[in-house]
């Protein structure tokens, strides 16, 4: 057990309490990780809807003559053509092109909103404070939280409580006003359903909270069903999955790499990062399915016979799935869809097979191609 | 019959030199789902505080240790198909497995129910 005493508050984090959390240490805070169950809240949010407490997240502003351009030196993803109330997942890159973090970059009217992983919040800030010209603006909206609620019923009992929030699509974001509260909504999430984020001020997000909970189809839900159904949605969990030693090519998130970056560069690591385009990386984060039902978790290394060609770097029982699952790098050469492997779990080989990512449908709510066009 | 509990939250029912051993209610409660459990193979030798068996929730891999010495006379082949037993009946269908003591007197250092019961309301 964690020690309380040394771990920052949430706004949330009596509310969690009260309603049966075990809370846990994670990015330093004390956050929950479960309320009634992992495996029942997991099932929960696939057949209904969860609600999830992210504000260690940072959420950032960035502002100011010229942002865009001067974030693409950061970040491989067109940010220029970001149209206002449009979302893309991109990756702040250090120098070498290694990945420092994953975020979200939404264009708003007052700059651009960007949320990062708590855990390396600070050091990002820090990274881009020095990297970012000094005209532009970094507000760290320290006084925002921010709830996820996922799920296949999610938009329709948040559309109660707020109406019109269906009107948005996968990967857009607007202002909402709930009564006189100022949100800003993207549907969006971690978990491959439906649903959306909610940047709230703090002061607010209780009272938030409580109206989302008191929908019928919504239940809080822990970090844990968080990270299991991340898993299985085939998404990276930031420092295991992706680090500053991999790039994005070895990530699996070349998509992250616009068109027009890719024939123009110009952003950090870029030599290194179109070559791994054209040549195909020298490993390759990969999903891995699991025989039996001995969870196969991170730091496990990958056999092809005795030689090794690769680590696991997230695993676990996958609920949906109904046995375990796994993410790691293997090499070239050993990680094409199907390829029979190894892993080593406390001296026993168990059989693995490279699998296709994500191991459970993602159901977002999409635009047709046709409106895509002219959006 | 006696049955005694370890500070690492395993039981062990003692019934003249062979016990069956498995984790408390408690233990149960705080590792949440279970989705595998690794029972040690008849004939293995196990001595007290060691590694016996391992217990996976959804989130983490945890040691059953040895809560004394012993030989492995008997592992439970239930969990390998309904490892939620150990949720459902930590201790009763949920048991690790069963073996010959080679020190009884490894007992004594062990809490009855009641210390237990103590124990836990402390933590």
């Amino acid at each position: 057990m964690s020690d309380d005493t040394d771990m920052l508050e949430l706004p949330l984090g009596d509310w969690h309490r009260a309603k049966g959390a075990r809370m846990v240490s994670f990015a330093g805070y004390a956050m929950p990780i479960q309320y009634e169950g992992i495996m029942a809240e997991h099932q929960w949010t696939r057949e209904s809807a969860g609600l999830f407490d992210v504000s260690h997240m940072g959420q950032l502003i960035l502002s100011g003559e010229g942002v865009a351009a001067a974030l693409e030196k950061l970040v491989p993803g067109d940010i220029s053509a970001l149209k206002e109330g449009r979302m893309r997942y991109s990756l702040l890159l250090g120098a070498d092109g290694g990945v420092l973090d994953d975020l979200m970059v939404t264009a708003t009217p007052t700059g651009l909103y960007v949320v990062v992983n708590g855990a390396v919040k600070h050091q990002d800030i820090a990274y881009l404070r020095a990297n970012l010209p000094a005209a532009i603006d970094i507000n760290h909206l320290e006084d925002r939280a921010l709830l996820a609620l996922q799920g296949p019923k999610a938009v329709e009992a948040i559309s109660r409580v707020i109406p019109g929030v269906d009107q948005l699509y996968f990967m857009e974001a607007d202002l909402f006003l709930w009564g006189e509260v100022p949100l800003w909504i993207s549907r969006s999430g971690y978990t491959g359903e439906d649903g959306v984020e909610i940047s709230v001020p703090a002061e607010e997000v209780q009272a938030l909270a409580d109206a989302l909970c008191a929908q019928p189809e919504v239940k809080p839900i822990g970090l844990g069903a968080r990270d299991s159904l991340r898993l299985e949605a085939g998404l990276p969990l930031y420092g295991h999955d992706m680090d500053p030693s991999t790039d994005p090519v070895e990530g699996n998130a070349s998509f992250a790499i616009s068109k027009r970056r890719r024939e123009e560069g110009g952003f950090n690591g870029a030599d290194r990062i179109l070559k791994a385009l054209a040549e195909g990386p020298s490993r390759k984060l990969v999903g891995l399915s699991v025989e039996g039902k001995m969870p196969v978790r991170e730091g496990a290394p990958i056999f092809a016979g005795e030689l090794q060609v690769g680590t696991v770097t997230s695993g676990g029982f996958a609920p949906s799935v109904g046995a375990p699952i796994a993410m790691g790098y293997v090499a070239a050469g050993h990680n094409s869809i199907g390829t029979a492997l190894e892993a080593e779990v406390r001296g026993k080989r168990v059989p693995l097979a490279v699998a296709a990512m994500p191991f459970i449908p993602h159901r977002y709510h999409r635009r047709a191609i046709s409106s895509q066009a002219k959006a | 019959m006696t049955r005694y509990f370890t500070d690492e939250h395993e039981w062990i029912e003692v019934e003249g030199t062979t016990a069956t051993v498995g984790i408390t209610d408690y233990a149960q409660g705080q590792l949440g789902d279970i989705v595998f459990a690794e029972v040690p193979a008849v004939g293995t030798t196990l001595s007290k505080g060691g590694d016996a068996a391992v217990v996976e929730s959804v989130k983490a891999a945890s040691d059953v240790y040895a809560p004394v010495s012993g030989t492995v006379t008997e592992g439970n082949d239930a969990l390998a198909d309904d490892p939620a037993l150990v949720n459902s009946d930590p201790e009763g269908a949920g048991w690790f497995f069963k073996l010959e003591l080679s020190d009884p007197s490894e007992l004594d250092g062990l809490m009855d129910a009641a210390a237990y019961k103590a124990f836990v309301d402390s933590l």
